[in-house]
């Protein structure tokens, strides 16, 4: 293991008020590392998605800390946490929210014109994203609804990593793939995107790509039941 | 803030579907034209209701003091003349007769006409001619007539062409235009001061105005309060044009009638605008959930969206204009009397109701953008 990427210090976050009043998350704290590909998985309703959601700092926890390179992230104001988020974390959405009638290079440039680099030097760095997410050359330049689910996939990638981001947060990435184009972009993930200097957290269902985990989170009403250490591959 | 950067993004958005942004561009361009034409209407009609006060050309009306449009035609005694000449400041004074009167058609049908009597004189307020001599309105039984769209209904007359106004010989011995026609359809005869009021009905009193030309605007106060003091009101052309723009705009309905539609073209625009934009926006939402998750400050999400509304606002206003402005000038071409006139200031109103609406579309898309929890993009 190496240094701690994301501290995780009793959170809780909980919806609603009075009677209907749920706690998705309850006081829930972890460790996550550098060079690790930790997996959140669990039933629906687990909470899975509200913890990913707290700890990479879009949902603001009741209570509770989150540590990001000693940085205590809910400790910023909206703007600042924004632009942590750009600097830090790369996101890729289980329904990709790429926009549709932007280019596939134009929509993995958007962290880097948000970072204020050139539009010409932003698509140069894009394109070098998207080969590293391995979409076929051909595509960059079609607009992202002409591209397939696996293909978007892809472009979702590039856009998360084009920040260089010290952790990737992939929400349920193999859902809307089939089988072995899911398994693909995870192998893809694994090999080419985990380093030292990154971790990559995980949410997901699908059980045909445990075996890609360095570590399983198993989460179930809002608390973490069980972690398991897979052996390094 | 990469504004290059983010106004590319912002463009490419806007731009990248043309069925959508044909349809937001064209909303404000309906509202622009709708409001366009129905201001240029408004202004063109009020315009042509001062026409006989533009056409004359005088510096100073005088009048009595009940008048408040150019189609009242209260006669001033003589002695108002006198003393409007005898005042410092003055350089001459005529006396002008503004009426109406009947024509009997060669098929016995009688038109209304418009008469104006100039001065004998100096025939002040002349207008210009295009066909025969401006001194044959000297020759026995002789009338002017303006050759404009209201003509025909005389039949059709030529120079020499005789016929009857109120039972008396007229003959038209020229043909001459004004810069703007009248607005109640009539054709208009200049005749002289004195055949006008031997030849039609009148009261007592014969004039219907004092013309002025002054000698500098300086005295223009000084003409005002010894008018005043007499008993008569004295205006120039511009506060008679007013007074008389005020009364069709506030004292007849048609002025507030036009105006509430004007209104409405507003409202409509900006409903159809707002709407369209903001549905848009509502589009796109959840991207821009998922540009707020990426790490997208509110200045730029703001940034976004006020370009994307600002660049439908002015390609709708240049589509709103060209469109009105065809229409329009087709109106002119094909149609007599039309009354629309598009000019700087329906323009300027038309531009700060775009403003408006844009405005109001990037409230609207802003404040939903802003509220949108980046969260819920990873919900789905």
């Amino acid at each position: 293991m190496g240094e701690i990427a994301i501290k995780v210090e009793n959170l809780t976050k909980c919806f609603g008020s009075g009677e209907t009043k749920n706690c998705a998350v309850k006081n829930v704290s972890l460790d996550i590392y550098y060079g690790e590909m930790l997996y959140i998985v669990g039933p629906t309703g687990s909470g899975k998605t509200t913890f990913l959601s707290l700890i990479s700092g879009v949902l603001k926890p009741d209570s509770g800390k989150v540590f990001i390179k000693n940085q205590d992230i809910w400790s910023f104001n909206t703007d600042e946490l924004a632009r942590f988020r750009l600097n830090h974390i790369g996101f890729v959405f289980q329904d990709y929210h790429l926009f549709p009638r932007l280019t596939a290079l134009e929509n993995a440039a958007i962290p880097l014109i948000l970072k204020g680099i050139s539009w010409n030097e932003a698509l140069k760095i894009a394109r070098e994203k998207l080969m590293m997410a391995q979409l076929p050359e051909i595509k960059y330049e079609l607009p992202a609804y002409k591209l397939s689910g696996g293909e978007q996939q892809r472009v979702a990638i590039a856009r998360a990593l084009a920040g260089d981001p010290d952790i990737l947060a992939l929400d349920e990435p193999t859902a809307a793939l089939d089988g072995d184009t899911g398994k693909k972009v995870i192998t893809l993930i694994k090999n080419n995107l985990l380093n030292p200097n990154r971790a990559i957290l995980v949410i997901t269902h699908d059980a045909r790509i445990f075996e890609d985990a360095t570590r399983i989170v198993h989460m179930e009403d809002g608390v973490i039941k069980e972690t398991t250490l897979n052996e390094i591959r | 803030m990469n504004l290059k950067g983010l106004s590319n993004i912002a463009i490419k958005l806007l731009t990248g579907d043309p069925g959508k942004l044909f349809t937001l561009v064209m909303g404000v361009g309906f509202a622009v034209f709708l409001m366009l034409q129905m201001t240029s209407t408004f202004f063109g009609v009020i315009a042509k209701s001062g026409s006989t006060i533009y056409d004359t050309g005088a510096d100073m009306w005088v009048m009595d003091r009940s008048v408040d449009n150019s189609k009242d035609n209260i006669p001033l005694p003589d002695y108002v003349l006198d003393y409007a000449r005898s005042l410092p400041g003055v350089e001459y004074a005529a006396p002008i007769y503004v009426g109406g009167g009947t024509v009997k058609l060669p098929d016995g049908k009688y038109q209304a006409v418009d008469i104006v009597g100039l001065d004998d004189v100096s025939l002040m307020g002349r207008p210009i001619m295009i066909q025969g001599n401006i001194n044959d309105i000297y020759s026995s039984y002789a009338f002017i007539a303006i050759k404009d769209a209201d003509l025909r209904k005389l039949g059709n007359v030529k120079i020499g062409s005789t016929f009857e106004v109120n039972d008396h010989k007229g003959v038209i011995v020229g043909f001459a235009k004004n810069p703007m026609s009248g607005l109640f359809g009539n054709p208009t005869l200049y005749t002289t001061y004195t055949r006008a009021t031997e030849d039609l009905p009148t009261t007592r009193f014969t004039m219907s105005y004092v013309l002025l030309k002054i000698k500098n605007k300086k005295y223009i106060p000084q003409i005002k309060k010894a008018i005043s003091k007499l008993g008569y009101r004295a205006m120039t052309s511009q506060e008679f044009t007013k007074v008389n723009a005020h009364f069709y705009m506030f004292k007849t309905g048609f002025g507030m009638n036009v105006l509430i539609m004007t209104l409405v073209s507003f409202i409509v625009g900006l409903s159809i605008a707002g709407q369209t934009f903001y549905a848009f926006v509502l589009e796109n939402l959840e991207k821009f959930g998922a540009l707020k998750a990426i790490g997208a400050t509110r200045k730029e999400l703001i940034y976004i969206i006020v370009l994307q509304a600002i660049s439908v606002g002015f390609i709708g206003y240049g589509i709103g204009v060209l469109l009105a402005s065809l229409m329009i000038g087709l109106g002119h071409l094909r149609i007599p009397n039309f009354a629309a006139m598009l000019g700087y200031g329906n323009m300027l109103g038309a531009l700060v109701m775009v403003i408006t609406i844009v405005a109001f579309a990037s409230f609207l898309g802003v404040r939903k953008v802003l509220s949108v929890e980046a969260f819920e993009v990873f919900r789905g």
